[in-house]
């Protein structure tokens, strides 16, 4: 209960900072201020936005199917929710540490896409059926690339645990229970003769441990900007052609909830590319020689410091991934739905394929 | 020409001519973004950054910064009614028929403006109906002693439509009122004057 309680605060509090942030950003990026008013720099005005909508009247449209209509939001919300459940925050922080948590958050993440049918079905509105219908045929299409790419790194790392491969990825490998004599080589290869264990920082992260997954992310990143319905990938929110997609007919809490859903989404796929690609919560710092960076930088496990580093970073690296986001948001066009089919099935398929092919004769480089 | 066309095509598609412009779009949002420090100065329009937009954010925070105007800006009319003769010239020629004017005659001498010109009348109303005015001036070029002119105020907009009718006299009702039952009192002293010099003319004749 306390866990629960702890992230949805965390979460929340991300969820402010990002909605702000998108609006300044954008704003930067467009040679405006952005919001100037509410608070110094207009700091207050997602709080705002937030209490604006809870005041706001909850409309059910008569002839929707008000049961779907009215449970959608909570549905999708949920979905999005239970997949932080399985986030490690810092090496002795994770809200439930189960061994098969990969797998569980990408079976959890695609309840999301009953949630918009839902919602789109139940709204009884040609817009919200048409952006259910392309959210939808994009997020199933989507998760193929996803979870070839996060595959790969699975196949690198060996395990379905998250905290077991946050563990591998930096200087306290050999603190994690089983994994006590085990060695990092720069790019997983014994025959470079470096060993990377101690130096951790970024060379153990698994980009490095592993080149192609590089690749690997890259392709992740792309394609969960489309499961988070994220221009360039915006098709389902088309606010040109479809006014907003699914959720056209919420208002007021029930529009609320589908934001903050959004939003998370977007926190949780970029935790998910830290967690696997970006070294978790490790520090990019590596120890040369006898400036230890990384471990100063890593404190103490099980103790106030640890913890702190740890998601100091990895909430930092999420931030980095978040604007990255924005930034391709306000930079690049909406994919037509053709191009964004062809991105999906005659690209990044078949890359990731190789990858994932890539990445299991490597597996075998390293032993 | 088709070969041209095909040329242009081709060098215009692949996978790494998609990924250049990619990176020149995300660099040209870079750019702004690191530039966002920098914002646009409330300069003269003679001043030579003034249609060039230099880097860094464009919006003026309005009603804290505004863009400079000219000083003989034509915007929002000022009647100085000291020097106004209350000739009724302005509202003849209003095209919108904007400004409303009553007169009263003076019975005493009410001196004069501030140009030499001699004041005869009081206005007891001039109104300019600012919601209607299309500022284009001509009141102000008829205007013979150069009271009524417009000022570079130009954010003037109410709540109450009614504030946009502007009310230059400056007498109040009451006085106004006291000039009308004077003059009156005057035409009818003038009146009975002619009376009795009419009857005197008849005795005499
Ligand atoms: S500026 Fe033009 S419209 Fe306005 S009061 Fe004068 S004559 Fe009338
Ligand atoms: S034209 Fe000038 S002097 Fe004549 S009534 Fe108008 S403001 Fe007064």
């Amino acid at each position: 209960m306390l866990a629960f309680l702890l992230t949805l605060m965390l979460l929340l509090g991300v969820v402010i900072v990002l909605a702000y942030a998108e609006r300044k950003v954008a704003a930067f990026m467009q040679d405006r201020l952005g919001p100037t008013e509410a608070g110094p720099y207009g700091s207050l005005q997602a709080v705002l936005d937030v209490l604006k909508l809870l005041q706001k009247e909850d409309i059910v449209p008569a002839l929707a199917d008000k049961g779907l209509f009215k449970l959608a939001p909570i549905l999708i919300f949920a979905a999005v929710f239970a997949g932080f459940a399985v986030i490690p925050i810092s090496p002795t922080l994770v809200p439930a540490g189960i061994g098969i948590g990969v797998f569980y958050l990408l079976a959890i993440i695609s309840l999301d896409v009953i949630g918009l049918l839902m919602a789109g079905w139940g709204s009884n509105n040609k817009y919200a059926m048409l952006g259910a219908m392309r959210s939808v045929a994009q997020i199933v299409s989507y998760e193929i690339p996803a979870g070839l790419a996060i595959l790969s790194a699975v196949m690198v790392s060996q395990s379905l645990d998250f905290q077991e491969i946050s563990y591998q990825q930096g200087v306290l490998m050999n603190a994690f229970p089983g994994m006590g004599y085990e060695t990092n080589w720069l790019f997983g290869i014994q025959a470079l003769g470096i060993d990377t264990t101690n130096i951790g920082g970024i060379t153990t992260w698994n980009i490095f441990r592993a080149p192609m997954l590089l690749v690997a992310f890259v392709i992740y990143f792309i394609a969960s900007l489309a499961e988070s319905n994220r221009a360039p990938f915006d098709i389902p929110e088309a606010e040109s052609e479809l006014v907003a997609g699914f959720h056209v007919e919420y208002s007021g809490f029930r529009f609320a909830v589908l934001f903050l859903a959004e939003y998370s989404m977007m926190v949780l796929v970029s935790l998910v590319a830290v967690i696997l690609f970006l070294g978790s919560w490790n520090t990019p710092l590596p120890n040369i020689g006898s400036v230890a960076l990384a471990n100063w930088t890593t404190g103490t496990i099980g103790e106030i410091s640890g913890n702190l580093w740890a998601a100091f970073w990895l909430i930092s690296k999420t931030f980095v991934l978040l604007f990255v986001q924005l930034w391709a948001r306000w930079t690049y066009p909406r994919l037509r739905v053709d191009q964004l089919m062809y991105l999906c099935w005659k690209v990044l398929t078949p890359v990731a394929l190789v990858v994932v092919l890539l990445a299991g004769v490597w597996r075998l480089l390293m032993i | 020409m088709e070969t041209i066309k095909k040329e242009a095509y081709k060098h215009k598609s692949g996978f790494w001519h998609v990924v250049k412009s990619l990176v020149s779009g995300a660099r040209l949002t870079l750019r702004h973004f690191a530039n966002a420090n920098k914002r646009r100065k409330p300069v003269y329009v003679s001043d030579d950054s003034y249609f060039k937009q230099p880097d860094g954010l464009a919006t003026l925070t309005y009603p804290y910064e505004a863009l400079p105007i000219p000083d003989n800006g034509r915007y929002r009319l000022h009647n100085e009614i000291e020097d106004c003769i209350v000739c009724d010239l302005c509202a003849k020629v209003c095209p919108v028929n904007c400004i409303t004017i009553e007169s009263v005659k003076a019975t005493e001498d009410i001196g004069v403006t501030s140009d030499g010109t001699k004041k005869r009348l009081y206005a007891p109303v001039f109104d300019i109906d600012m919601a209607k005015c299309c500022y284009c001036g001509l009141c102000t070029t008829v205007c013979p002693t150069d009271c009524l002119t417009m000022t570079p105020v130009y954010d003037f907009s109410e709540v109450n439509i009614k504030n946009m009718i502007y009310h230059f006299t400056d007498l109040s009702p009451e006085q106004a009122q006291e000039k009308q039952r004077l003059f009156e009192k005057q035409q009818e002293e003038m009146a009975a004057a002619k009376a009795a010099a009419l009857a005197a003319r008849k005795q005499q004749g």
